[in-house]
């Protein structure tokens, strides 16, 4: 097993574990960290293609993930505060709760 | 596969692992601080410095506060007895392991396994500043003009607005 | 004046414009009514007098005749028009004239009725259509004013609709005629079937003229009769409903219900007329029997070959004139005692047509018009001034009271018994008797016609004696029997004291009365103008005529059965003044049951009810049931299919369509429920479809790669 299969390996593992989390817990904010998990899980990919790929001058790998750290931040924000409104509408985070949007 | 990597692979996937099982929410979220902390150090262990502490600076001093502040606010201690998991937890257990499978077995039958050892890239932060204002400069400008949004969007969303409460 | 001839058609026009105007007009407008009926009925005696004095002046052996066509059916056209000649002339100026005087009359009668307009209205129309009749060049137009006269008597009789009895009267008068008229109808097809033209005169084409009554007499028919007899006996019933002759005369009493008027216009002299009218109008083809020549013939023959339907037509006048007779002697009702000696002078004139011709039977047509039109018009003078009492038993001793009524009543009644010399209807009902006298065929109906004779001046007597001489009978007021309950206001009279008419009444009367004498004397057999004017020949004053055959003997008879007839009248009714209205009838006290029989009028009424109307009902009923199971089962059954096609429709889209397409609807609404199970809004469940297509495409990948 070569390196770049390990951390790909883990990327992996990161990701299902962050999209079981997102798939199985009640509660909405774990279900936005769970998302983040993933978006770090792919982040791992691109740096370790990056480090094991065959251009690493041209920065690809990292801008795409510097953008993506970037865009991963202003979506958890802007998640959160939805999550905060919806949660002073209906008093409660439990997405099991949250399935219609007729209030 | 190094002994560093080893260890914090365990740590990552400690870390990630309990912040998704463990049944208080504060809980969770320091455990996912740990997870970041463990990703940041393998950011930095491939020699992507700077997203190492990009890293830890955003998810860990921003998201996970912002993530800790919202549990806080969420809170409701009325609601306490409810099951840690969502009534279709086996079917997204299941789902989310078969996703494993299909992308372990993807990855073990590629030609990733063929991958020899390169040396370890130089990147300076004047090199990736350079790409930012020359190559990638289109994405930072629309980058700023989405978090902008994003900020007061953010604001907007979560603005509390005592008229409208009933 | 050609012009007259031209313009004839203004005769009958102007009183039917007069009663259109008048159908019009409010009730309240009673003067304008009453003037457009007077004034257009004068206007049409003026130009009746012109048209007069042209045949007078002009005297021809052919009418003059207008034949304006009028439609065409097939090949052959119907004319329209009219023709002028002697018998025109002489029925255009009696019906004008004796209508004006009456009309003038009718204003003070029907002074204190409310429909006052209706009234002139109604006799304006009838004034019209009997001219019509007069006038009419056809047999069809003919009948088509005839039955225009019927209706109109028909809404007269009825005039006082809301009286049961006069709408009864009314409904009798009109189908009892009706069935005259289908005989009437039968003939008049068969002759247009023979002839095939019911214009009189035609320029040679006529069916009164040598060419077709050559035709007709020529083929024969059932019983041995000729067409021309056939056809002559079937129009006759025509006559014979309208002119009141046995059997169809029941309707005749019963129409003394209309006002006095009216009775004295249509019931006395002008529409039962109108079937004396229409026998001398084609006499031509009642008397066809021998051969004719082929070149026309004049209308009336002094020695008649007696065809088959004149004998019908002698015999039912014969007993005609004695039937109405005898039961005149025991009516108590001063109107139907007129009434039957109305239809007992209709079958004198119509035995004067069967034995002596035209000119006999015109001539007593005319002068009974006068005298009857007098008789009543007196009668109803009488009436007014007894504030609505009919019954002659309630009346009496009138003479003090109305004398100007009594002295023409007396007038009149001298003239129906025919008093010799002076009275116009000696001479007119000699005229008659001598014909019959001198009929080849049988000496019956001279007797009867005598007996009748005797029997006229006997109940007219009576009838004198009641009403006239004697004690006033009346009662006091509010005992009146209210005859004719709307004629006159009786608080305006004054109750139980009889008064004499206003001159509005009298005066017509007295006009009619110098005619009731003076009209004699233009028959008599010293100076036969009268026929002679109806022949188109001169005639010649001599005392000549008194020596024909026969005439003295006959006239001496004749004059000896009135002095009995006056004598026995005297005997019974004036010589015991009758004492109470309540005392017994002199001659019913001798002869209780034929005198019952005869006041009952021989319970014909009730024969009739009995057999002919039981059986119309029996008819009606089957026909009632007949309609009601058959021709309705019929109807229903197809209604019952069609509701049965409706059903089965509705079956069919209730169980089928709907359920083919409702079903379809479920099954869409299902799937759509279905599919609506995707979108459960649970956000976990749209991630795990996500990464349940993630894992389905990479292994898609993997496998599409490897393969």
């Amino acid at each position: 097993m070569s390196p770049l299969q390990g951390y790909l390996t883990l990327s992996a593992l990161l990701f299902s574990i962050g999209l079981a989390g997102a798939l199985t817990r009640r509660n909405a904010i774990l279900v936005l960290i769970g998302i983040e998990l993933m978006l770090n899980a792919a982040n791992l990919n691109f740096i370790a293609f990056w480090r094991f790929g065959p251009h690493p001058a041209a920065l690809t790998g990292i801008m795409f993930a510097i953008f993506s750290i970037s865009v991963a931040a202003a979506e958890a924000a802007v998640g959160l505060a939805i999550i905060l409104a919806a949660y002073r509408h209906s008093r409660t985070t439990d997405l099991d709760k949250m399935n219609s949007l007729k209030g | 596969m190094t002994v560093s990597f080893l260890i914090l692979a365990v740590i990552t996937v400690g870390g990630t692992a309990a912040a998704m099982g463990l049944r208080n929410a504060v809980h969770c979220v320091l455990a996912l601080t740990v997870g970041f902390a463990g990703v940041a150090a393998l950011y930095l262990q491939l020699g992507a410095q700077f997203v190492g502490f990009t890293q830890i600076m955003v998810y860990v001093g921003a998201v996970a506060i912002l993530a800790v502040f919202a549990i806080m606010m969420t809170h409701n201690p009325g609601l306490v007895e409810r099951t840690v998991v969502s009534k279709h937890w086996l079917a997204g257990s299941v789902v989310a392991a078969a996703v494993f499978a299909v992308l372990a077995s993807a990855i073990g039958r590629s030609a990733a396994t063929l991958q020899q050892h390169s040396p370890q890239p130089v990147v300076t932060v004047q090199q990736i500043g350079d790409s930012l204002m020359h190559q990638y400069v289109l994405p930072l400008e629309i980058m700023g003009l989405l978090l902008t949004a994003a900020l007061i969007g953010a604001v907007v969303i979560a603005m509390d607005r005592k008229e409208e409460t009933k | 004046m050609i012009w007259i001839v031209q313009n004839l058609w203004l005769i009958p026009a102007l009183p039917i414009l007069a009663a259109g105007i008048a159908a019009l007009l409010k009730q309240r407008s009673r003067i304008a009514a009453a003037s457009l009926a007077i004034g257009s009925m004068a206007f049409s005696f003026l130009l009746s007098l012109c048209a007069f004095a042209h045949v007078l002046l002009h005297p021809s052996a052919e009418p003059l005749v207008r034949n304006i066509p009028w439609f065409q059916f097939g090949n052959e056209w119907l004319k329209i028009g009219w023709m002028l000649d002697p018998l025109t002339a002489v029925m255009l100026v009696m019906v004008t004239f004796v209508g004006l005087l009456i009309f003038i009359y009718s204003t003070g009668y029907m002074e204190h009725d409310e429909n006052f307009t209706r009234f002139f209205c109604f006799l304006a129309l009838f004034a019209g259509a009997m001219l019509g009749v007069v006038i009419a060049n056809s047999l069809l137009l003919l009948f088509m004013c005839w039955e225009i006269v019927g209706l109109t008597s028909y809404l007269l009789i009825g005039f006082w609709y809301f009286t049961p009895s006069a709408a009864a009267a009314a409904k009798k008068a009109f189908i009892t005629t009706r069935i005259g008229d289908l005989g009437f109808l039968i003939g008049m097809v068969w002759l247009y079937a023979q002839s095939h033209t019911l214009l009189f005169y035609d320029a040679g084409a006529g069916c009164l003229e040598g060419r077709s009554l050559f035709h007709l007499v020529a083929t024969t028919t059932v019983l041995g009769l000729t067409s021309a007899s056939a056809i002559g006996i079937l129009i006759f019933c025509g006559a014979a409903g309208k002119s009141g002759q046995v059997p169809l005369h029941v309707w005749l009493p019963d129409a003394m219900e209309g006002p006095t008027p009216v009775s004295a216009l249509i019931h006395a002299a002008t529409m039962v007329a109108a079937g004396v009218f229409l026998i001398a109008r084609i006499f031509p083809l009642m008397y066809a029997y021998t051969v004719v020549k082929a070149t026309n013939e004049p209308l009336s023959m002094l020695v008649i070959v007696p065809s088959p339907a004149l004998h019908v037509v002698v015999w039912v006048g014969a007993i005609t004139a004695l039937f109405g007779a005898t039961i005149a002697v025991a009516q108590y009702d001063i109107k139907r005692i007129l009434a039957y000696s109305t239809v007992s002078q209709l079958g004198y004139m119509m035995m004067g047509l069967g034995v002596g011709g035209v000119s006999v039977g015109m001539f007593h047509l005319i002068t009974h018009a006068f005298f009857k039109a007098l008789l009543f018009l007196g009668a109803g003078s009488v009436i007014h001034g007894c504030a609505g009492e009919q019954d002659i038993r309630r009346m009496g001793g009138l003479r003090k009271y109305m004398p100007v009524t009594f002295a023409v009543y007396a007038i009149g009644m001298l003239a129906l018994c025919g008093f010799p010399f002076f009275f116009s209807g000696f001479w007119s009902k000699d005229a008659i008797l001598h014909a019959a006298h001198n009929w080849s065929v049988s000496q019956l109906p001279f007797y009867m016609g005598a007996l009748g004779a005797l029997l006229t001046a006997f109940y007219m007597t009576r009838q004198v004696c009641y009403v006239f001489f004697g004690s006033l009978r009346l009662p006091a007021a509010g005992h009146v029997a209210h005859s004719e309950p709307h004629s006159e206001d009786t608080d305006h009279h004054g109750a139980g004291t009889p008064h004499e008419s206003p001159a509005v009444m009298t005066v017509p009367l007295m006009i009619l009365a110098a005619f009731a004498i003076l009209l004699g004397f233009f028959g008599t057999p010293a100076w036969p103008w009268f026929q002679s004017f109806l022949e188109g020949t001169q005639p010649a004053f001599s005392f000549a005529g008194f020596s024909e055959p026969g005439i003295i003997p006959v006239m001496l008879s004749s004059s000896l059965i009135v002095f009995l007839g006056l004598g026995l009248g005297w005997w019974f009714y004036y010589r015991q003044p009758i004492a109470t209205a309540d005392s017994p009838d002199a001659v019913g006290r001798l002869a209780p049951g034929a005198f019952s029989v005869l006041g009952h009028a021989y319970y014909i009424d009730a024969l009739y009810g009995a057999t002919l109307i039981r059986i119309n009902t029996i008819w009606s009923r089957l026909c009632d049931w007949f309609d009601r199971f058959i021709w309705n089962g019929a109807v229903q059954t197809v209604s019952y299919l069609v509701l049965g096609v409706a059903w089965t429709d509705n079956f069919v889209d209730n169980y089928v369509v709907n359920t083919t397409f409702d079903g379809g609807c479920h099954t869409v609404s299902f799937g759509g429920r279905v599919l609506a199970l995707l979108q459960g809004g649970r956000v976990q469940g749209y991630l795990r479809m996500i990464g349940v297509a993630l894992i389905g495409l990479v292994i898609f990948l993997l496998w599409g790669a490897k393969a």
